[in-house]
C-alpha cells in the first residue's frame, strides 16, 4: 500500500503551481520572481512560443506532435485531446506534492480543456486541487464564454476548489488610458496575487489556522463567482486603513461585494505587534459588512511583518448552488470511494474545526466517453489503496428542491443532457440579487 | 360541388387553449374565415393529451363555441399535432431512367418518390407528412417537374415528418370521441407556415417559429418549400413555471405578471423597480422586484431562441432566411420579443400575421390563431386539388395526392 506524502504526517504542505494555456503561463511569469520560498512553477501550453517566454521553473510543451506548438486555435476538444495523450506526463508533474494549484484562463483551447485533464491527473496522484482561473472578456463574444462556463464546470467536478474570476470585473479597475496589454497583465497579476497569498495561507501555521478545508468551504458551491483580493498598510492606524481600502477596493465594488457575498475568508497577516484591538475592530468592520455570509478567519503572525498588516481575503458571491441540476446527479462520478480509516479519522478532527455548510453540492461530471469512463472505474476498483486522498466529507443525497410543477407528470424536455424543465436561470447559475 | 364539404375547419388541441376556426370556400375557391371557438385547454401538457376526458369536454365546447359564430354544422375537422415527438428529416429518393430514349415519363417519377417515401422508421412511428422537394436529374438539382426531360437518374428529396404512432393517436380519439370525421392530421408547425407565409417569402427563405404554451415549432421554408421541422417541448409554460419558482409565487400569479409586465428585454433602468401584487391569485402586498422578473424571462426566451438557432446553424439553413423570420403563437404577444429574436438569429424578425387568407379580421391578427387557420388553408388546398382532380386524368391526381400524404 502506498504511504501517504511524508507531508500529511510532518504537517508540511508541498504546493505545485501549474500554469496552464496562454493566460495561465502569463499569470506564472506574473507570479515569477522565484524565492526559496516560492512553490515549484510548472508551465503547460500547446503554443511552443508563448511557453519559451514564461518564466518558470519547469515546462511541458503539450501535444508537440500534434500541434506542432502552434497551440489549439481556441479548439477545446482538440486541447483536451493533446492534454489527455500527456496524462502519463503530466502525472509525473503533480507527483509528491499535495497542493495543487492551477492558474488557467478559461474560453481558450488549451486553458479550459488541459485544464481539466491535469486536475485529474493531480487528483489520481493524490493531491488537492485548487483551480484559479479567469472567465473571458465580454469582448471575447459569446462561443468563448459559452466554452469557458463549459469548461469551468468540468473543472469544478474535478478540482476541490476553484476561484473563478471574471476578467469583465477588471473593467472596474482599468481606466481610459490603459491598454489592452494592461488590462490581460492586470488580469494575470491579479491570478499571481491570489496564488500567493493563498499559499501563504496554507503554508504557514497561524494563530487561527485556516487550511485547505475552509479555501473549499469558501469556493465550493456551483456556480458561484469569487473575488479576492490583498490589501496592506502599515504604520499606527493600519487597521483603518485596511478598512477603508476594502471598502473602496474596485474589485470588491467598492465594497458592495462583501454585502452580497455567501461566504467569506479573512486571513490576517500580522507583526508580532498585532494587537488584539486591531484584530477585533477589522473583524468588527468586515462582519458587520456581510452579516448574511459565513465567515471564516484566520490569523498570522510573522516576523517579517513587523508594523505592517496584510489582509487576504476571499469571498464567494450568490450560490444559488442548492437545487442544482438535479437530473444531472446521475450521471455523476462516484468521487468519494471511502478513506482509509486511519485516514478518515485524522481528517475528520481536522474538518470538525471548520464550519462545513449544511449540504453539498455534487457537481456534474465531465463528458467522458465510454472508454474512458472503463479505465476510470478499473483505475478506481483495481487500486483503491492507491488512491492515498480522497474527499473525506461524506456526500449527501441530492435534495429535490425545485419541484417540476406542472410538468412533473410530463415526459422531461432534454436537451443535450440538460432538463429543460428547470428554470434557465438556475441552470445557468445567474444570481438574482 | 355546392355540398357541405365547402366547410374547412381546423382544430387545433394546444397547451393553453383549444381553438376551432372555420373557414368557407366560397364559388371561386378562395377561403373565408367565418367563426371561431375557443375554450381554455385542461387536459394538455407540452402539446400533447394528459388528460383526455378534459381535453375532450375543451374540444367539445370550443367546437360548440365555433358552429353557434359561423352558423355551420362542423362534421368533420383538420386536426392539428404536435409534441416532443414529432421529428422532422430530409430523404432523398433514387431512380434509374431506363427508356430507350431516356426521357423522364410520369411512371419515373412515381417511382423516385416511391423510392424516397419508402423510409426506414422504427415500427411504433408514423409519418405525419412526406412533403416532396425539388427534384434533381443527373446531379442537376432544382427542378420541379422533370416529366419530359431527359436524363438517366432522377432523384427526388422529401422532407418527412414522423411521430410515435400512439402518441398521435391520443388526439385523434378524443376528437373521434365527439363523433366527429378527422380529414387528416397536419403538423402544426406547417399549418401556422401556411397561414403566415406568402409564396414570395416562402421563395426568399423564411423561419416560422410558432411560440405556444407548452411546445415551440419552427419550419424554415427556401426555395419554396419546407427544408427543416423541428418541436421543442418548451414555452410559455415553462416562462410561467421558471417565474413562479423564481419569485416564489403561484403559478396562476406567474401566469398573470407574464402577461402584465413580461417582457422579451432586459435592460438596466429595471433596477430596483418593484410591483406590489395585488388582486385574486392570493399574497396580496408581497412585493416582486421587476428586475428578476424580466431577468427570469429573457433568459428562458433567450434560450428557447438560442436553441432554435443552433439547430438551424447545424443544418446550415440560416444564411437562407432571407426573408426573416416570424413568430406567431401566444409567445408572439411577449412585448419586444422580435427585438430578441433578431438580436439572437442576427436575422430581420416580424410577428406573423396570417395575411394570405380573408375573412374575420380580428381573428386574422391575433397570433393565437394562427394554426388554426393555418389548418384550414390546409385543408382549402386539400379539397381545391380534390376538386380540380375530378376533373384531370388520373396521373396527375396521383402525383398530387404524394403532396398530402
Amino acid at each position: 500500500m502506498k504511504t501517504l506524502p511524508d507531508s500529511t504526517l510532518t504537517g508540511k504542505i508541498s504546493i505545485k503551481i501549474f500554469g496552464v494555456g496562454g493566460a495561465g503561463c502569463n499569470a506564472l511569469s506574473a507570479l515569477a520572481k522565484p524565492s526559496a520560498a516560492r512553490p515549484k512553477t510548472i508551465a503547460l501550453n500547446t503554443d511552443s512560443q508563448c511557453l519559451a517566454s514564461c518564466l518558470a521553473d519547469e515546462k511541458l510543451c503539450l501535444g508537440a506532435k500534434i500541434t506542432y506548438g502552434m497551440g489549439t486555435g481556441g479548439d477545446s476538444e482538440l486541447g483536451r485531446f493533446v492534454a489527455e495523450n500527456e496524462i502519463e506526463h503530466l502525472k509525473e508533474f503533480c507527483e509528491g506534492a499535495n497542493v495543487v494549484f492551477i492558474l488557467a484562463g478559461l474560453g481558450g483551447g488549451t486553458g479550459t480543456a488541459a485544464s481539466c485533464v491535469l486536475a485529474q491527473a493531480a487528483k489520481d496522484s493524490g493531491a488537492f486541487v485548487l483551480g484559479i482561473v479567469t472567465m473571458p472578456f465580454e469582448f471575447e463574444g459569446r462561443r468563448r464564454a459559452r466554452q469557458a462556463q463549459l469548461g469551468l464546470q468540468q473543472l469544478r467536478s474535478v478540482a476541490d476548489a476553484v476561484i473563478c474570476f471574471p476578467n469583465e470585473k477588471l473593467f472596474k479597475v482599468v481606466n481610459e488610458k490603459d491598454t489592452v496589454t494592461d488590462a490581460f497583465k492586470m488580469a494575470n497579476e491579479f491570478l499571481a496575487e491570489g496564488v500567493v497569498g493563498i499559499s501563504r495561507l496554507l503554508t504557514q501555521t497561524g494563530l487561527i489556522n485556516v487550511d485547505f478545508a475552509d479555501v473549499c468551504s469558501v469556493t465550493r458551491s456551483l456556480n458561484s463567482e469569487s473575488s479576492f483580493v490583498t490589501v496592506e498598510a502599515g504604520g499606527k492606524d493600519r487597521a483603518q486603513q485596511i478598512v477603508e481600502k476594502l471598502s473602496t477596493h474596485p474589485l470588491l465594488e467598492d465594497g458592495e461585494l462583501l454585502e452580497n457575498s455567501d461566504a467569506l475568508l479573512v486571513n490576517l497577516t500580522g507583526g508580532p505587534d498585532l494587537t488584539m484591538a486591531e484584530v477585533t475592530r477589522l473583524m468588527k468592520e468586515i462582519s458587520g459588512r456581510c452579516e448574511k455570509s459565513r465567515i471564516i478567519f484566520g490569523a498570522l503572525i510573522e516576523e517579517t511583518f513587523a508594523d505592517r498588516l496584510s489582509v487576504t481575503l476571499v469571498a464567494s458571491g450568490k450560490s444559488l448552488g442548492e437545487g442544482k441540476i438535479v437530473s444531472q446527479m446521475k450521471t455523476t462520478r462516484p468521487t468519494s470511494a471511502p478513506a482509509d480509516e486511519s485516514e478518515t479519522d485524522e481528517q475528520l478532527v481536522d474538518a470538525s474545526s471548520t464550519s462545513r455548510p449544511a449540504s453539498r453540492i455534487v457537481p456534474p461530471a465531465p463528458e467522458i466517453t465510454e472508454e474512458k469512463k472503463e479505465q476510470l472505474f478499473t483505475k478506481q476498483t483495481g487500486s483503491r489503496q492507491k488512491k492515498s486522498r480522497s474527499r473525506f466529507s461524506q456526500n449527501e443525497l441530492p435534495l429535490e428542491i425545485i419541484s417540476k410543477g406542472r410538468f412533473e407528470k410530463s415526459e422531461p424536455t432534454i436537451h443535450r443532457g440538460e432538463d429543460l424543465d428547470l428554470p434557465t436561470y438556475i441552470r445557468r447559475g445567474i444570481a438574482l440579487n | 360541388m355546392f355540398e357541405s364539404s365547402n366547410i374547412i375547419v381546423g382544430l387545433e388541441i394546444g397547451t393553453s387553449k383549444v381553438c376551432a376556426v372555420v373557414g368557407e370556400l366560397n364559388s371561386a375557391g378562395v377561403l373565408n374565415i367565418i367563426g371561431i371557438g375557443q375554450s381554455r385547454s385542461r387536459g394538455v401538457r407540452k402539446g400533447e393529451i394528459s388528460d383526455a376526458s378534459a381535453a375532450e369536454e375543451d374540444v367539445r365546447n370550443a367546437i360548440v363555441e365555433a358552429e353557434h359564430m359561423s352558423n355551420a354544422e362542423i362534421r368533420s375537422v383538420y386536426l392539428g399535432v404536435t409534441g416532443h415527438h414529432v421529428r422532422g428529416f430530409n430523404n432523398r429518393g433514387v431512380h434509374p431512367v431506363v427508356s430507350a430514349d431516356r426521357e423522364i415519363t410520369e411512371d419515373d417519377v412515381q417511382d423516385v418518390i416511391k423510392n424516397a417515401k419508402a423510409i426506414n422508421l422504427p415500427t411504433e412511428n408514423n409519418v405525419v407528412h412526406a412533403i416532396r422537394q425539388h427534384f434533381h436529374v443527373d446531379g442537376q438539382d432544382g427542378i420541379l417537374n422533370p416529366v419530359g426531360m431527359c436524363g438517366a437518374r432522377v432523384e427526388v428529396d422529401v422532407h418527412v415528418i414522423h411521430g410515435n404512432i400512439n402518441r398521435l393517436q391520443n388526439p385523434i380519439r378524443v376528437v373521434s370521441g365527439l363523433q366527429l370525421e378527422i380529414e387528416t392530421i397536419v403538423f402544426n408547425g406547417m399549418a401556422s407556415s401556411l397561414a403566415l407565409l406568402t409564396n414570395e417569402q416562402k421563395e426568399l427563405g423564411a423561419l416560422v417559429i410558432d411560440f405556444g404554451g407548452g411546445t415551440t415549432e419552427y419550419v424554415v421554408y427556401c426555395d419554396g418549400i419546407i427544408k427543416h421541422t423541428g418541436v421543442l417541448a418548451l414555452g410559455g409554460d415553462h416562462v410561467s413555471h421558471d417565474l413562479a419558482i423564481g419569485l416564489r409565487i403561484p403559478m396562476g400569479r406567474a401566469e398573470q405578471l407574464k402577461i402584465e409586465h413580461g417582457s422579451a428585454l432586459f435592460d438596466a433602468s429595471l433596477h430596483g423597480k418593484t410591483i406590489t401584487l395585488s388582486g385574486e391569485f392570493g399574497q396580496s402586498g408581497k412585493t416582486i422586484n421587476l428586475e428578476h422578473l424580466r431577468q427570469i424571462m429573457t433568459l428562458r426566451l433567450e434560450e428557447i431562441f438560442q436553441i432554435i438557432e443552433q439547430d438551424l446553424a447545424k443544418v446550415g439553413l440560416l444564411d437562407y432566411v432571407r426573408a426573416g423570420i416570424f413568430i406567431c403563437g401566444g409567445g408572439a404577444r411577449v412585448p419586444g420579443i422580435q427585438k430578441l429574436a433578431e438580436k439572437i438569429f442576427q436575422l430581420p424578425a416580424s410577428l406573423g400575421k396570417a395575411n394570405s387568407i380573408n375573412g374575420l379580421t380580428s381573428a386574422l391578427d391575433q397570433p393565437e390563431f394562427a394554426t388554426a387557420i393555418g389548418l384550414t388553408r390546409f385543408g382549402s388546398l386539400q379539397q381545391k386539388r380534390r376538386d380540380r382532380n375530378g376533373f384531370i386524368f388520373n396521373g396527375i391526381k396521383a402525383m398530387k395526392e404524394m403532396l398530402q400524404k
